[in-house]
């Protein structure tokens, strides 16, 4: 599926330090019922988010209204456990556009890649200062530049490059997918298949 | 050059390298199935794109299935919508479906390899993180999201960089009580739910080459909860043995051809890996988790480690321990237990419902736990039966259900009430994972069977 063209983005971010944030935290399965890839937002981080008679749990980061914006900065290894793309989609139908984290899980990454959730993996240093500048002054701004492939902490100016796959990026600033590439080389592709075993 | 078995099975699927970009890498088998192959299928159908080769792509309807009653409708709407419509993609695009009620369904990981599909030197995927099982026959298998299922149906191929390479040896022999479950949850408690993020590894050493298929593919499916893409162990005598007859399996010339290819499948002795990492069998005991992650297992013995003496962060391993009701330093045995699941893609082999008769023998299932005995395929369900466990099972008060994922991430109707307790030989304990506020014990089916019969966390060496 093909999806908007990133650039850069310049925002506000939301917080959420903690380690090991599997996809199952993103979206529980029970959410995963769906033959199509919209609303999936509205059960983001479900259970962290709500309580069992779905009031909000005024604990969470999400329904703390000073919390706001299109980027969300998690803790170390987001990401981590099913390979559902379930919890990219939840992500982006939610309002983000990039995750910022110290470390992500493959497959998490791969599926925000295919589609246009921007991931950038920053030092541990960097996202320790960017969660201390946003609990000081929550309207702090991150802006990520991809064609540069930078990150900047707008309040201190302190700045890191981030790495993405050079194809990638071409996809992400030009919104084509993967799809769109393999199409164009389908002989070739052909032609291999004949020559494989099984 | 020098390469490793991975190296051998990935170059000879690169139809295309693209400078600074991914391979284009062509894979041989593609499983799909209810959950993440709908959308896949809107993707396809809103570009007017067909699917390649519908013979090289194989549906089974796992997730969502019932345990009980296979042959009525199914009772939950969204789910029954969800398995409809994996039909009518299957019949629509010219996909074999195995579906409810036929007699090869089960759990894709368990139905490939006792089918044929999964083959050595072979590429799999499957919208499903535990695809790494398949690695056990030496073929390079992981999970992939939605948008690379639509990518594959149309293409045969996904935009992969080539992994890193991580081997990780486990040498000498193995205790007792002391199963293949054991050996993945000790390297996972080890590395962390992190350690192999990037690489794909290749498990070496006696311990593996010792090992069945059945307790290679645990191993391998629990590749990816140390966050690797994958895990790959040689073929050797018994993968032949075990691929050799099966329907899917080549047969007559075309199996000589194969055997000799699948024989050059190995790591030459000077072949370099990225990361190296070595254990010794004796080192390992039964194990369990006491957290929220694979990685926070311990030999079944010990007491819940410090949050100073584990890596990562001291605010994420409290919130951790809070949900599990455990304490720091506090020992697992005899903590009260109230579910016992065996069953999934790691522990649902008749491999693993024998080590679960051995304990249940001559023994009663406790009164305070509910026990879900689930086969990981009709095939496995048939064994059970004819290898006389079944008998066993309901002497001592248990009952065996019908194949599915089940408990293992609770979308049908098999979820652990809040707050309650089940020892699992599935794969994931994250908060939730069997049902909203449910707590999961990661365990091989031996300490499953000790606690089913005790009702309480109990050493499987003392019933051995």
């Amino acid at each position: 599926m093909a999806y908007d063209k990133f650039t850069t983005l310049t925002s506000t971010a939301v917080p959420l330090p903690i380690e090991n944030v599997d996809t199952d935290q993103i979206i529980p399965a029970r959410f995963l019922k769906a033959t199509t890839r919209d609303g999936f937002g509205d059960n983001l981080f479900r259970d962290w988010r709500y309580n069992g008679d779905n009031t909000p749990k005024e604990d969470f980061i999400l329904n703390n209204p000073i919390y706001k914006g299109k980027i969300l900065v998690g803790g170390k290894n987001f990401g981590s456990g099913s390979s559902r793309e379930h919890a990219a989609w939840a992500v982006y139908d939610y309002g983000f556009r990039c995750v910022v984290s110290s470390f992500f899980a493959d497959i998490f990454k791969n599926n925000c890649l295919n589609i246009g959730v921007l991931p950038v993996q920053i030092s541990p240093e960097f996202s320790e200062e960017i969660f201390e500048a946003i609990y000081a002054d929550p309207n702090t701004e991150l802006e990520i530049n991809l064609e540069a492939q930078t990150i900047t902490l707008l309040s201190s100016g302190t700045q890191e490059s981030f790495d993405i796959n050079g194809y990638k990026k071409g996809n992400m600033l030009n919104g084509f997918d993967d799809i769109d590439y393999l199409q164009s080389m389908k002989s070739e592709i052909e032609t291999f298949a004949e020559s494989r075993p099984f | 050059m020098s390469k490793s078995l991975f190296d051998k099975v990935w170059d000879s699927h690169v139809v295309r390298s693209i400078a600074d970009g991914p391979d284009v890498f062509f894979i041989d088998r593609h499983l799909i199935h209810e959950v993440t192959s709908p959308v896949a299928f809107v993707g396809l159908k809103s570009r007017g794109l067909s699917v390649l080769y519908p013979e090289r792509t194989f549906a089974v309807a796992d997730h969502n299935t019932p345990t009980i009653n296979q042959h009525l409708p199914v009772e939950d709407p969204l789910s029954a919508n969800q398995l409809k419509t994996l039909e009518d993609n299957a019949n629509q695009y010219g996909i074999s479906h195995w579906g409810l009620g036929h007699q090869n369904n089960g759990i894709v990981h368990v139905v490939g390899p006792e089918n044929g599909i999964t083959l050595p030197g072979g590429t799999i995927v499957c919208g499903d993180s535990h695809t790494s099982t398949h690695g056990a026959f030496g073929a390079i298998a992981f999970g992939i999201g939605t948008s690379e299922v639509e990518m594959v149906l149309t293409t045969q191929c996904i935009m992969q960089p080539k992994p890193k390479k991580m081997r990780i040896s486990v040498n000498g022999p193995l205790s007792k009580g002391v199963t293949p479950k054991d050996v993945g949850l000790y390297i996972i408690s080890q590395l962390t739910t992190s350690g192999a993020t990037g690489y794909f590894v290749e498990y070496a050493g006696d311990v593996f080459e010792n090992m069945t298929m059945e307790g290679r593919m645990t191993v391998c499916n629990l590749s990816i909860e140390m966050g690797a893409r994958g895990g790959m162990i040689a073929p050797d005598e018994k993968t032949f043995e075990y691929v050799k007859g099966r329907p899917m399996a080549p047969k007559g010339a075309d199996w000589d051809k194969a055997m000799a290819y699948w024989k050059t499948l190995k790591t030459d002795e000077d072949a370099t890996f990225d990361k190296e990492v070595s254990f010794n069998a004796a080192d390992i005991e039964p194990m369990i988790t006491y957290g929220t992650n694979p990685g926070m297992g311990m030999g079944i013995s010990k007491n819940i480690p410090s949050a100073e003496s584990v890596e990562g962060g001291k605010a994420t391993y409290d919130k951790s321990l809070a949900y599990m009701g455990y304490a720091e330093d506090e020992q697992m045995i005899g903590k009260k237990i109230d579910y016992v699941f065996i069953g999934s893609c790691t522990n649902g082999r008749i491999e693993d419902f024998r080590a679960f008769a051995s304990i249940v023998k001559g023994r009663k299932k406790a009164d305070n736990v509910t026990a879900w005995l689930v086969p990981g395929s009709h095939i496995v369900e048939a064994k059970i039966k004819e290898e006389g466990l079944l008998d066993i099972f309901e002497e001592a008060g248990f009952v065996l259900r019908e194949p599915g994922c089940s408990a293992c991430l609770a979308m049908n109707d098999d979820k652990v009430p809040a707050g309650k307790y089940a020892v699992s030989t599935s794969n994931r304990n994250f908060e939730g994972r069997q049902g909203p506020g449910s707590r999961t014990l990661l365990a091989s089916p031996l300490v499953a069977a000790a606690a089913a019969v005790t009702g309480v966390v109990t050493d499987p060496r003392e019933l051995l």
